[in-house]
């Protein structure tokens, strides 16, 4: 069996799929995020965002610091569609 | 990148890379793609991924229609090594006024007599198709099950890859600065990156479209309209149908992994603006649980939002310029350029090579909005 590390838990992304991906020309986070769902999952990239920029600043022989990474997007945490109707009621009752 | 060009194609998103693939699929050489930032940036990217067929005029029918019979087969057109997602468990449409319930009939027998088995449902035959629908306020349903939900990014790589393999250059980070206009003919495209030579350049360019235009001094009415959008945690699946209201301004719909994506219609002011608000996490989560309560106990994982290019009469704006020569034009689709692609790119590809166009485009120029001739769709989110 070939070996695979796991980038994004929540989305089972390997870094063979993003290898490949770099190898075909696509250089980004923001691309490589939205074709593999690399950090679109569960934990929304807490853990492979910064793996992905790793990965992608040694394939690509570039500083870190010079990638753009990708947006950071609400809401913070996950969160129940109860728990912002329950606020919504609250504000309406108060 | 290359210097000339036979055409350049200004915007990498559905309509430029499908116009671009289907350009080269007919024998075109030397096609250049210009996308200012990365791709999968723009509008599309940011898309609800609907596909439909059921519309209120018979132009938007048509080309919804015949991009469904390409998204069937989308995989195989473009030999696809991924897969598009493309899901037909239909839409669901919600009347909640009489006079929707009036535009319903109307509109299905014009899809009907148009080839789109759409059928008029009771709310209780409704529950049918969604069993935990609350359909409290619900007066009928509008239902064609043909119609779905694709996968933007995987139907944009599998573009992108089939229109390179065919010689197509696409340029990512590459901004169009201007245009290069001599004799009200088009000469070239300058950009951050260098100059273009072209007669003919192709604005696919979204909601900013306009900007383009103006640069090579064609006006195109097309103005940005934010409209937000939320994802949920997967869940098992459960819900088949996009589930959508007009007047009740909801659409939602469960991807195949297993997220609920969802959105309505803003009242906003024209922005280029893609920033998100907590007020639309509270609105959208009282309009989604109003339609199905099981909703409240799920996550919230994403939101982000995007810009729809609406034209005057929310249809697209295909054809050219007249007031300069070799500036043709996709754009204007009011928010469903992701469903139109497939059949747009066949259609413009044709036009530009001077083919005759399967599904004739000439209604949907932009001339029709000096002549006054504006088709309104009445169907919209």
């Amino acid at each position: 069996m070939k070996s695979k590390t796991i980038i994004c838990r929540c989305e089972d992304v390997t870094l063979e799929e993003i290898e490949a991906l770099i190898e075909k020309g696509y250089t980004t986070m923001d691309e490589i995020k939205r074709i593999t769902r690399c950090g679109m999952g569960q934990c929304q990239g807490r853990t492979c965002r910064s793996l992905l920029l790793a990965e992608l600043a040694k394939a690509t022989k570039t500083n870190p610091a010079e990638i753009k990474i990708t947006t950071f997007r609400p809401p913070a945490k996950n969160i129940k569609m109860a728990a912002i109707l329950g606020g919504v009621e609250n504000e309406e009752n108060s | 990148m290359k210097k000339t060009a036979e055409i350049v194609i200004i915007g990498g998103g559905m309509a430029g890379l499908a116009t671009a693939y289907n350009l080269a699929a007919m024998g075109m050489k030397d096609i250049v793609v210009c996308e200012k930032s990365y791709l999968m940036s723009g509008s599309t990217g940011r898309c609800g991924a609907g596909v439909r067929a059921q519309w209120g005029t018979e132009m938007n029918c048509l080309l919804g229609k015949a991009s469904i019979e390409i998204f069937e087969n989308l995989n195989e057109i473009l030999d696809y090594e991924g897969d598009i997602e493309f899901k037909q468990g239909g839409y669901l449409l919600m009347a909640i006024t009489e006079k929707e319930v009036e535009q319903f009939k109307k509109n299905i027998a014009l899809q009907n007599s148009l080839g789109i088995k759409s059928v008029l449902l009771t709310p209780q035959e409704a529950l049918d198709i969604v069993p935990e629908l609350n359909i409290e306020g619900i007066l009928a349903c509008a239902f064609h099950q043909k119609d779905g939900h694709a996968n933007p990014f995987h139907t944009m790589i599998a573009y992108a890859e089939a229109a390179k393999r065919l010689g197509v250059e696409i340029n990512t980070f590459t901004e169009v600065t201007g245009i290069i206009v001599e004799n009200n003919k088009v000469k070239g495209v300058k950009t951050n990156k260098g100059d273009i030579m072209t007669d003919k350049i192709l604005i696919a360019a979204g909601a900013w479209s306009r900007e383009i235009g103006k640069m090579a001094g064609v006006d195109i009415p097309v103005r940005p309209e934010r409209h937000q959008i939320l994802v949920t945690e997967p869940v098992n699946p459960k819900l088949g149908p996009m589930i959508m209201s007009f007047a009740g301004n909801i659409y939602l719909q469960q991807e195949p992994g297993g997220e609920f994506i969802m959105g309505f219609g803003p009242a906003e002011h024209e922005t280029y603006s893609v920033t998100s608000t907590w007020d639309f996490i509270e609105t959208m989560c009282k309009k989604a649980v109003r339609y199905l309560p099981y909703l409240k106990n799920i996550r919230i994982v994403r939101q982000w939002s995007g810009l729809y290019e609406m034209s005057p009469d929310a249809q697209p704006i295909l054809g050219k310029a007249d007031n300069v020569e070799g500036v043709y034009i996709a754009t204007g689709y009011s928010g469903h350029g992701f469903m139109f692609g497939p059949i747009t790119g066949v259609l413009m590809a044709q036009y530009i090579l001077g083919l005759p166009t399967t599904i004739p485009i000439d209604k949907l120029d932009l001339g029709r909005f000096e002549r006054g001739e504006l088709i309104f769709e009445p169907s919209v989110v």
